[in-house]
């Protein structure tokens, strides 16, 4: 079975991110650009299955600006086998990215769609499942656990109450948790090598999709600054203080 | 051949990342338990990075040495203890092979050393030999077709862990000065070696070093680096030359940490109502030694260069490990300086730092064999002019 496995390229985990003094977006200009954490899970779900011979092939996508190409690259370095590349250098939806998977999913034709379950950007959490609906695929969102049968997945998922199982008939999307895996660090030589894995690029008019957005920012902020607490003397007055100055009791 | 700048971008993120996540936590306890964990050892080797100076033909990296560099600059802010448990495998123990080996040498051990599943040292100093490495008393006898080896090895790094040694010995016992002395690769399981226990060290504890004592141990002709007898100096000073360049990288990059832990600490630390770092003595402090990490990053990174291009280094090379193992320790000890008590006790790793660094101004070349280094090339390229 083919397993693909969307990549996005987000701002590092580790990066504070400021937003544009003109209030348009977050700054990206000279910031550290990496895989979504989510989507590293993903790839090596996708590797562990063709190393346990579940997966013949793993292929690696990414949508957006030339550099999603390093994302790519990173995926190959993991150990995926090849990438394709959508160039669009304006903002995409979810929607838009969902629409131009369909068309990639036709023509590839994988037995599953591994993405994860949301970016650490906009954290819409939407891709997986409005690739689902327009594929008319079975879906298991937010695994911790993944079993490979015959034609048949079983996927752990996180829910409010505690886990739940469920049984995909393939082809299927399955979108991940953080405590599915933990992703390995591309080996060195394989950093190398991955430079002579193909990638193939084409753009949203090939895949018959218009990326424009359907939504207009219209500003972004930083959150409110949180105040400093007072230390109260005793009970008494932290209830009179919930009570009469916060008015939540 | 040198990496393309994404594929080097990539590569060099992923060691930063790695020590960043894996490494920088296990410090403390691998320094408590004088031993770095065996996954560890298995990660690093999964990783590529006992392979990074062995050319691609023979299973490594082939980086460049200004691309090694770069990457110890990373691997070097972390406890020099994990550098050391590859170094080995990615200088001493491995290059005398890549620089003067046969190709049937090369062949036979680089592809494990690369790989990690062999782990080499280099064994040149002696209980009489140390700066003064020419007298080497370490005997090899012809014997028939091959060597007898006699002799102690001291302080010699991973010998624990070795399955190849670099030997240096002496096959012409009537000449006392380097042309005697030939470098054999020896397996460590030979009947005749034992190897003693791990010294007590005053820090890097997780890295072990220990003598080795040969006893009658028979070599084959072969075992000759390069296969010509009397070279195996010059063999050495070339490994050394090189591994000057690398061992400052490492110290620059323990330095980098260090200047980052006490930027954190003088931020934080307050005292007469504000953080220490607003205080001019504090930051005179932090400024050297951010100009002093910054020269040696330099400093090193053009040793490198030069040496990539072609050319010979012995001085620069010497100047870097001057430079640099020196640098280190001022950082250190300013690191520590600012941390104030709490940089003498080990609750903060400026401690356990200040004790490990002491050793880069010993090992490799103490800092007065590098002076004298610098010079003798000084004045002999002042005699050629003349």
């Amino acid at each position: 079975m083919k397993v693909l496995v969307p990549v996005k390229r987000v701002i590092d985990y580790n990066v504070k991110v400021r937003v544009k003094a003109d209030q348009t977006g977050v700054e990206l200009a000279n910031v550290k650009m990496s895989m979504n954490p989510f989507d590293e899970i993903s790839v090596e779900a996708a590797l562990r299955m063709k190393e346990a011979g579940q997966a013949s092939e793993v292929v690696a996508v990414s949508l957006g600006v030339q550099q999603c190409q390093e994302t790519i690259r990173t995926a190959l370095a993991m150990g995926a086998d090849r990438g394709i590349h959508v160039l669009h250098d304006g903002e995409l939806e979810p929607l838009a990215v969902a629409k131009m998977l369909k068309a990639i999913v036709d023509k590839e034709e994988p037995g599953l769609v591994i993405l994860g379950k949301q970016a650490i950007d906009d954290d819409c959490n939407q891709t997986g499942q409005m690739l689902a609906a327009l594929l008319g695929w079975a879906q298991g969102t937010f695994i911790s656990r993944l079993e490979v049968g015959d034609g048949e997945l079983k996927a752990t998922r996180e829910v409010d109450g505690g886990l739940e199982t469920v049984a995909l008939k393939t082809p299927a999307i399955v979108t991940t948790d953080l405590r599915l895996n933990e992703p390995r660090y591309a080996s060195l030589p394989n950093i190398m090598k991955a430079k002579k894995k193909p990638i193939d690029q084409m753009s949203p008019a090939d895949l018959g999709v218009d990326p424009a957005p359907r939504l207009e920012t219209l500003k972004v902020v930083e959150p409110d600054k949180r105040e400093a607490g007072v230390i109260v003397a005793d009970v008494t007055e932290l209830v009179d203080k919930l009570r009469n100055e916060a008015k939540v009791i | 051949m040198a990496l393309d700048q994404e594929t080097l971008n990539q590569l060099l993120e992923t060691v930063r990342r790695y020590v960043d996540e894996r490494l920088i936590p296990l410090e403390e306890e691998v320094a408590r338990n004088d031993a770095i964990p065996d996954e560890v050892s298995a990660e690093m080797r999964e990783l590529g990075l006992y392979g990074l100076s062995i050319p691609e033909e023979y299973g490594g990296l082939g980086l460049t040495l200004e691309e090694e560099c770069l990457t110890m600059f990373e691997l070097g802010r972390t406890s020099p203890v994990f550098r050391s448990l590859i170094g080995t495998n990615v200088g001493i123990g491995s290059q005398g092979i890549v620089i003067d080996g046969t190709e049937e040498q090369k062949q036979r051990y680089l592809p494990e050393l690369a790989s990690g599943e062999l782990v080499g040292s280099f064994c040149l100093t002696e209980p009489d030999a140390g700066s003064d490495a020419v007298s080497v008393r370490t005997s090899a006898k012809r014997d028939g077709n091959g060597y007898v080896l006699n002799g102690t090895k001291r302080f010699i790094t991973n010998s624990i862990k070795a399955g190849v040694l670099t030997v240096m010995a002496r096959t012409d016992p009537d000449n006392k000065g380097s042309g005697g002395v030939s470098s054999f690769l020896v397996d460590a399981k030979s009947d005749g070696i034992t190897v003693g226990p791990p010294y007590q060290k005053m820090g890097q504890q997780g890295s072990h070093v220990a003598d080795i004592f040969f006893e009658d141990v028979k070599v084959p002709a072969d075992a000759i680096i390069g296969g010509v007898e009397g070279q195996g100096f010059k063999t050495a000073m070339k490994v050394l030359e090189r591994g000057r360049v690398h061992l400052s990288s490492v110290c620059v990059g323990l330095s980098e940490r260090l200047i980052l832990e006490a930027v954190s600490y003088a931020s934080e630390r307050k005292q007469f109502g504000e953080p220490i770092a607003g205080f001019q003595l504090i930051q005179a402090m932090l400024a050297d030694s951010r100009t002093e990490s910054y020269a040696a990053r330099c400093m090193t990174l053009d040793a490198a260069r030069k040496y990539d291009a072609g050319e010979k280094v012995p001085m620069e090379a010497a100047c870097c490990k001057y430079y640099a193992s020196e640098m280190v320790g001022r950082v250190a000890d300013r690191a520590v300086q600012i941390h104030g008590g709490a940089g003498y006790v080990s609750d903060y790793p400026v401690e356990r730092f200040y004790r490990d660094v002491r050793l880069f101004r010993i090992y490799e070349g103490t800092s007065q064999i590098q002076q004298l280094v610098i010079a003798k090339n000084m004045l002999r390229q002042y005699a050629a002019t003349q």
